[in-house]
């Protein structure tokens, strides 16, 4: 086992909706960041990248996300990456509707 | 307005259903994502950061009421209930269903719009000066020539996979509304001896390397234009690079050839294929020609003209002095109504906003509206009788900003909020700073100033152009603003320069405030506009207002 330099998120888009979604083990999909399962282990994160990129009927453009590990869930460490996991400033639509 | 003949309806009607062929195969799994996405961009299919985004074409900003009508049931129907109105006089629907675009498409087809060409490799959505077949200093109307580049360039065999994308702008005025120097070809009309004309203008962008264009021909008859356009694009077509994309637009191919060889290559192309068109693009010039014919306008009732009007409040009159254009008819005006009001977001409306311009255009407008570059809405014929009720159906429906052309009609792109090549945010910074202007009440003493914010480096939001432009990036983990200051959109278009280091995010507004503030001061007297105070003076003084502190410490 191998440590990945930080910890790790897989992400994409659903295919449906284009909705972003994070992996959650063992096969399941959320649209929560906080419920994204945090990948710490480079093997691990290889392996989740290549199941993500094995469903392409369900999500579109995985790719594995840094993020800080903290006790309520992992959060994003880059803006970007934050923005996608709650949605728009300017309305609240997406992640951020009721 | 033009109307769609039956090839028209057919063409597009058959795209409508491969493209819903297309959607049923990548759900069910027949197509790979790598399949499928170029042929979902060739409907103007995008997936952004948070969903698909379908961008539709309006071309030269011409709608009319029904079109209108119909994309305010788009957004409400399979949308979140607004569109996005944009500086390639497009719109978006930002939240739209993969499975639900070919119903979109559909609905679309049934008022004759389309969203083909709104991506890719290919000749783009030709815009025009949004005043075009209204304004009192129009040549002609430009629009006929528009369509028929439409027409020539859609679905055109040899222009399906260009080097790079390819926009094309038109104006039929000598002042130029229409961007002309920033595009891949910009036309100028131009009547020489009595002979309509157009000057050909190559290779102006922005982006990464935004350049102005360059003439290539001072004056190409009416009659040789389109075969003209053709040995353009078409030199274009084999000369471009396809190495490199930051290369590949036709600014670098002309950047490295030389303006005299392109000209050379194209005359020699234009020889050639000039015979092939045999006048059938002229007649069917003179078919489009018919579609544009100008409303029948009524007389001028000099006793009731709205601004002879004693009984004007205050903010109508307000309005009047910055919403309202000469019109070329007598008794006409043309409106410009403000997507801009503080604190909204650049370009937005909503379904119900859609509906009331509609009726207003229906019902005060000759049924035309327009979009412009600049994320407005005109309304290119009104009654000066009737511009008080339209000034009420607007207010009424929270469309009535008196803004146009003033510090808080801000050009946005949508910016990190939606974009998936974003690299910052542009619209909160447009809302702070709008919102922070109209609390100040300065709006009106600080005068004409065009401010355009991009939050990336292909200035979607023409930051390079504005008198005040704002660049969004990244720089160390967090969004940054890059100013560039004098820049200028119009017939003398001007690429700004940048004035020093990024602000961060919370440093832009309290930056612009300082550069406007100190304008106010600096100013000959009223009538000097920020830009031509900048013209005045240079860079210098403005950079001392944005960075006090390098001048202390120096």
């Amino acid at each position: 086992m191998s440590l990945t330099a930080s910890s790790k998120v897989v992400t994409a888009n659903d295919l449906r909706s284009g909705e972003v979604l994070y992996l959650r083990f063992p096969h399941s999909w959320t649209p929560e960041l906080a419920k994204a399962s945090v990948i710490k282990d480079s093997d691990l994160a290889k392996a989740s990248l290549a199941f993500a990129q094995g469903q392409p009927n369900a999500v579109v453009g995985a790719y594995l996300s840094d993020v800080i590990d903290e006790i309520d869930g992992p959060k994003a460490s880059h803006f970007r990456e934050t923005f996608r996991s709650t949605g728009p400033s300017n309305y609240r639509h997406g992640k951020q509707e009721v | 307005m033009y109307e769609y003949s039956s090839f028209d309806h057919e063409f597009i009607a058959e795209r409508v259903t491969q493209f819903r062929a297309q959607v049923a195969r990548r759900l069910d799994g027949s197509l790979t994502e790598d399949e499928f996405k170029p042929l979902r961009l060739m409907n103007g299919l995008y997936l952004q950061l948070h969903a698909y985004m379908l961008r539709v074409a309006i071309p030269y900003g011409t709608l009319n009421s029904r079109q209108m009508r119909q994309l305010a049931m788009i957004a409400e129907r399979w949308d979140k209930g607004y569109g996005h109105f944009t500086t390639r006089q497009n719109i978006q629907f930002n939240w739209p269903k993969l499975e639900d675009v070919p119903s979109i498409l559909q609905a679309l087809a049934d008022v004759e719009m389309h969203a083909i060409q709104t991506s890719g490799n290919t000749v783009r959505n030709v815009t025009a000066d949004h005043f075009a077949g209204a304004a009192a200093d129009e040549l002609a109307d430009p629009r006929p020539i528009a369509e028929l580049i439409r027409q020539w360039s859609t679905d055109h065999p040899e222009f399906q996979f260009l080097p790079r994308k390819f926009k094309i702008a038109v104006t039929g005025s000598p002042n130029d509304r229409a961007v002309t120097r920033a595009h891949d070809i910009g036309l100028r009309m131009i009547v020489q001896d009595g002979l309509r004309g157009f000057e050909v203008i190559v290779g102006g962008g922005l982006g990464r390397t935004p350049m102005i264009g360059k003439t290539l021909s001072p004056f190409v008859p009416l009659d040789d234009l389109l075969p003209y356009l053709e040995a353009v694009v078409s030199t274009y077509n084999l000369l471009g690079r396809r190495d490199n994309k930051y290369k590949a637009r036709i600014k670098m191919t002309t950047h490295e050839h030389g303006i005299e060889e392109i000209k050379q290559r194209v005359e020699a192309q234009f020889a050639k294929i000039k015979p092939r068109f045999a006048g059938a693009d002229l007649q069917l010039l003179k078919d489009i020609e018919q579609h544009f014919a100008p409303p029948k306008f009524k007389p001028l009732i000099a006793q009731v003209e709205a601004d002879s009007a004693p009984a004007q409040t205050p903010v109508f009159r307000a309005w009047l002095d910055t919403n309202i254009t000469a019109h070329k008819a007598p008794g006409y005006a043309i409106v410009s109504v403000s997507l801009k009001k503080p604190g909204a977001t650049p370009g937005d409306a909503s379904a119900a906003q859609m509906r009331a311009l509609a009726k207003i255009a229906r019902n005060f407008g000759h049924d035309e509206l327009r979009i412009s570059h600049e994320q407005n809405v005109i309304l290119p014929h009104v009654h000066r009788a009737d511009l008080p009720q339209v000034f009420q159906a607007l207010r009424q429906a929270d469309l009535a900003a008196a803004n146009i052309g003033l510090v808080s009609d801000i050009i946005a792109c949508p910016g990190m909020d939606y974009c998936a090549l974003a690299t910052a945010r542009s619209i909160p910074v447009a809302q702070q700073i709008a919102t922070r202007f109209q609390a100040l009440k300065l709006e009106h003493d600080i005068g004409p100033l065009k401010l355009k914010i991009s939050g990336c480096i292909n200035a979607c939001g023409h930051h390079h152009v504005g008198h005040i432009g704002i660049l969004g990036l990244e720089k160390a983990g967090v969004e940054s603003y890059q100013i560039t200051l004098g820049g200028d959109a119009t017939t003398e278009a001007e690429i700004g320069t940048r004035a020093g280091p990024g602000f961060g995010a919370d440093e832009i507004l309290p930056a612009i405030e300082r550069l406007l503030l100190g304008y106010l001061k600096l100013r000959l007297d009223r009538h000097e506009s920020f830009l031509e105070a900048y013209r005045r003076l240079g860079l210098v003084p403005f950079k001392a207002l944005l960075y006090p502190q390098t001048r202390k410490a120096a």
